[in-house]
């Protein structure tokens, strides 16, 4: 437990100084278009190199995970919200696994 | 009762000096109110994780009071239950969170003169991907009482979802686990998918991170890396080279 918290902390400690950095020390603007676009296209692509492949191991079977996958790319695809994306995607894997399982 | 006798004076009365801090209180209050009824299923949906991971509905609660962040504070959980080393969940965490150098940069162009360095401190702990957005979008000029009261709400939405994500987890059936653990990435795949319909460059460096991150999975060789330096890597290569062959004009 002690390493958890240990973990937990040092997860808070640099999600904090990126926040506080520039607004507690640094008054200027980054001019760098590079750096800019750099920043900025970071979170998509966390977000894709976290979804894929982990979501296939995510249900605790390929099959019902690649049918949850396709269900929340078709409903994002049309821009569903979140809530509506998410738990169609899980009730469609609790079909599967019902109906297969 | 001397100001309250000579405001009567006047047809309008100026805002006393001391009303305007609650004001601008109250007003990001209620912008804030949106950003935490929508923090509550996302936050809902980390509590259940972490706890269906094996950790204590107490520490999920205190990662999310902690670290306020989504992307970030998944990770980082992710790799605590996989038992990763200290540095790479630090590493992974700061990378995750690199993006808010950019939004507390553009925050700092934007506030109210005369703010103490402490003012300043605790602004920046609520800087999230959607109170920036708010924040920089409904207001020319931002003082710490609008910020304080816009981050409020948002935080308490995500201690409180989590707490009950971590609660509820404990009382559910496997098959019902099993079907929420897609929760999140159907979430992801719903915040990733309409940019990446409406941005060429988005669609790129997220297939480009997408192919990366599969191929240090799958490739032989490459499959020892865990998932935290897969991430990383494949984040830094994909926004490289976003950045080179998509440069973005000023970002606001």
């Amino acid at each position: 437990m002690g390493r958890t918290l240990l973990a937990v902390f040092l997860m808070a400690l640099v999600s904090y100084l990126p926040r506080v950095t520039p607004l507690a020390f640094l008054r200027q603007k980054i001019k760098s278009p590079f750096l800019q676009s750099f920043l900025y296209y970071v979170p998509y692509a966390v977000l894709g190199a976290m979804t894929f492949p982990a979501i296939l191991s995510a249900t605790g079977d390929t099959a019902s995970a690649l049918v949850g996958f396709s269900v929340a790319l078709l409903l994002a695809f049309y821009e569903k919200g979140l809530m509506t994306v998410a738990l169609c995607a899980s009730l469609a894997v609790y079909l599967y696994q019902f109906l297969m399982g | 009762m001397l100001t309250s006798s000579l405001s009567t004076l006047t047809d309008q009365p100026p805002t006393p000096a001391k009303n305007r801090p609650r004001q601008e209180f109250n007003l990001g209050l209620r912008h804030g109110l949106p950003i935490a009824l929508g923090y509550l299923p996302v936050s809902f949906a980390f509590g259940l994780l972490a706890v269906k991971g094996g950790l204590p509905a107490w520490v999920a609660t205190l990662i999310s009071l902690t670290n306020l962040t989504s992307a970030g504070q998944f990770a980082g959980t992710n790799l605590i239950l996989a038992g990763a080393s200290l540095l790479e969940i630090t590493l992974t965490t700061l990378v995750i969170n690199l993006r808010y150098l950019l939004m507390s940069l553009s925050l700092g162009q934007k506030l109210t003169p005369g703010l103490t360095w402490r003012q300043r401190c605790l602004m920046a702990f609520g800087i999230t991907d959607e109170t920036f957005t708010v924040a920089a979008l409904e207001r020319t000029e931002i003082s710490f009482h609008y910020m304080i009261g816009l981050i409020l709400g948002p935080y308490a939405g995500w201690g409180t979802g989590t707490l009950l994500g971590g609660v509820v987890c404990t009382l559910l059936p496997n098959n019902l686990q099993n079907a929420l653990g897609i929760t999140l990435y159907a979430m992801f795949i719903a915040l990733v998918v309409p940019p990446a319909k409406k941005s060429t460059a988005v669609r790129w460096i997220v297939g480009v991170a997408v192919g990366l991150s599969s191929a240090l999975t799958w490739l032989p060789g490459l499959r020892q890396l865990s998932a935290g330096w897969r991430i990383m890597i494949a984040t830094i290569i994909a926004c490289l080279g976003g950045a080179y062959f998509f440069p973005r004009k000023e970002v606001q």
